[in-house]
């Protein structure tokens, strides 16, 4: 099932400078593995060595943070739009 | 030295009497430092580790003391001229600097803040009365610098941008107010500086006097250890547009803070010495130990910028559930008798 997912500034030397891209998954958690598969080097800076989500990252489902829905479980539908959100950085 | 009293509760009351403040812009500076020492472990005892803490300006932030110099000057120079807009990016505490002076002495501000600052610095901003602009949180802070040049080239006559990543007043109000404020505060005694870098008015402006005054004086920056990552207000160099006002050749070193080492000291700093601040706080701490625990002796100084408050709804204290579980789970049971 093909989600949406809009990737950071600082995330983007992995996805070849693109702000969003295309990837495969029912849930939050195997989207993010497809953006390894894709990407590779993607997962650890958004996810921990337990494969968690980092504290300081958001992800968000449509505008809802996935921390507050079921996390990495968290399920998807066809065309949902996923966004990867750090900090804000800088003055 | 600020005053030690020996005493657990401090000493018997404030050493000078409240000051009487004409306009709340009389009280930016003059903030106090803090021993923050005894959160220390395996350091020589001849080191000393001191903070100091902006949160108490105003405004709540160190950013306080750039944003009236530059807006001072502003004035000064008949840049900033009656009927004109203050407008700048920033990430947040720069912000709510900005609308406070603005509301002090009347003039409009307007703020390109990226989407996802903090809920509590948007509602501050506006209570000061300060219109905000949003640009996508995707970008960063810089995204909101890109968006603020843009309104400024369709109306330039409209706005006065302080510029605080580029305007020499920035630094120079550390120069004239955070430098000799240390110098006074420690009897001249500071050996390391330590600040962490967002536009780098702290580190450059505060690094410079102190070397005036002794060379001698080791400038060090806090940085975050990567691209991503989450000391909000803190920026990554290598991957950011480098503010005009860094210098990098001036600093004597640069330590590299991983965000989530950040985070528990922010956490240790409110259970253990009662002090709740911001997460570029825990990270100058981070850069402040890694300093101390190689010294033999020495006064080591680090900025606090502002306390945590601003923070309750971000990831920094989101995380403190996890952390908070992780440590009950391998702390033995309280000691009896341990004094509050």
């Amino acid at each position: 099932m093909p989600v949406q997912v809009r990737i950071p500034t600082p995330l983007r030397k992995f996805t070849r400078n693109s702000e969003e891209v295309s990837a495969e998954g029912t849930t939050v958690g195997v989207v993010v593995d497809d953006l390894e598969r894709q990407f590779a080097g993607i997962k650890e800076k958004v996810c921990d060595d337990q494969g968690q989500i980092r504290r300081f990252v958001n992800i968000y489902v449509n505008g809802d943070d996935i921390r507050f829905l079921n996390n990495l479980d968290t399920s998807l539908n066809d065309g949902d739009e996923l966004s990867i959100v750090p900090a804000i950085a800088g003055g | 030295m600020p005053s030690a009293s020996g005493d657990p509760l401090g000493s018997d009351g404030p050493s000078k009497p409240p000051p009487r403040a004409n306009s709340i812009l009389d009280l930016v500076g003059n903030t106090p430092l803090l021993d923050v020492t005894a959160i220390a472990d395996k350091l020589s005892p001849k080191v000393r580790l001191y903070a100091k803490l902006e949160g108490f300006n105003p405004g709540g932030s160190v950013k306080d003391r750039a944003a009236l110099w530059m807006m001072r000057r502003g004035i000064e120079s008949g840049e900033l001229t009656q009927g004109k807009t203050v407008l700048d990016s920033t990430s947040g505490n720069t912000g709510i600097a900005l609308a406070m002076i603005g509301a002090a002495i009347g003039h409009k501000v307007a703020l390109v803040l990226p989407d996802n600052v903090s809920k509590e610095r948007k509602t501050i901003i506006k209570a000061f009365g300060a219109e905000i602009v949003y640009s996508s949180g995707l970008e960063g802070s810089d995204g909101a610098i890109l968006k603020c040049r843009d309104m400024l080239e369709r109306d330039a006559d409209r706005y006065f941008k302080p510029d605080q990543y580029f305007n020499p007043n920035n630094p120079q109000a550390h120069f004239e107010s955070t430098g000799p404020e240390i110098w006074h505060a420690t009897g001249g005694s500071v050996t390391h500086f330590v600040a962490g870098i967002g536009t780098g008015g702290t580190v450059m402006g505060t690094g410079r006097y102190l070397k005036q005054q002794s060379p001698s004086v080791q400038v060090i920056a806090a940085e975050p250890e990567d691209a991503l990552h989450g000391l909000e207000g803190l920026k990554h160099m290598a991957s950011s547009i480098v503010p005009g006002i860094y210098h990098e050749e001036e600093l004597d070193g640069k330590v590299p803070v991983p965000t989530e080492d950040a985070y528990d000291l922010c956490y240790r700093m409110g259970e253990e010495l009662g002090v709740v601040v911001g997460q570029s706080s825990g990270a100058a701490l981070y850069a402040s130990l890694r300093v101390a625990r190689e010294l033999d002796e020495g006064v080591v100084v680090m900025i606090f910028p502002d306390f945590g408050d601003r923070y309750l709804s971000t990831n920094l204290w989101h995380g403190w559930v996890d952390w908070a579980k992780s440590r009950a789970a391998k702390l033995p049971p309280p000691r009896p008798g341990r004094r509050p």
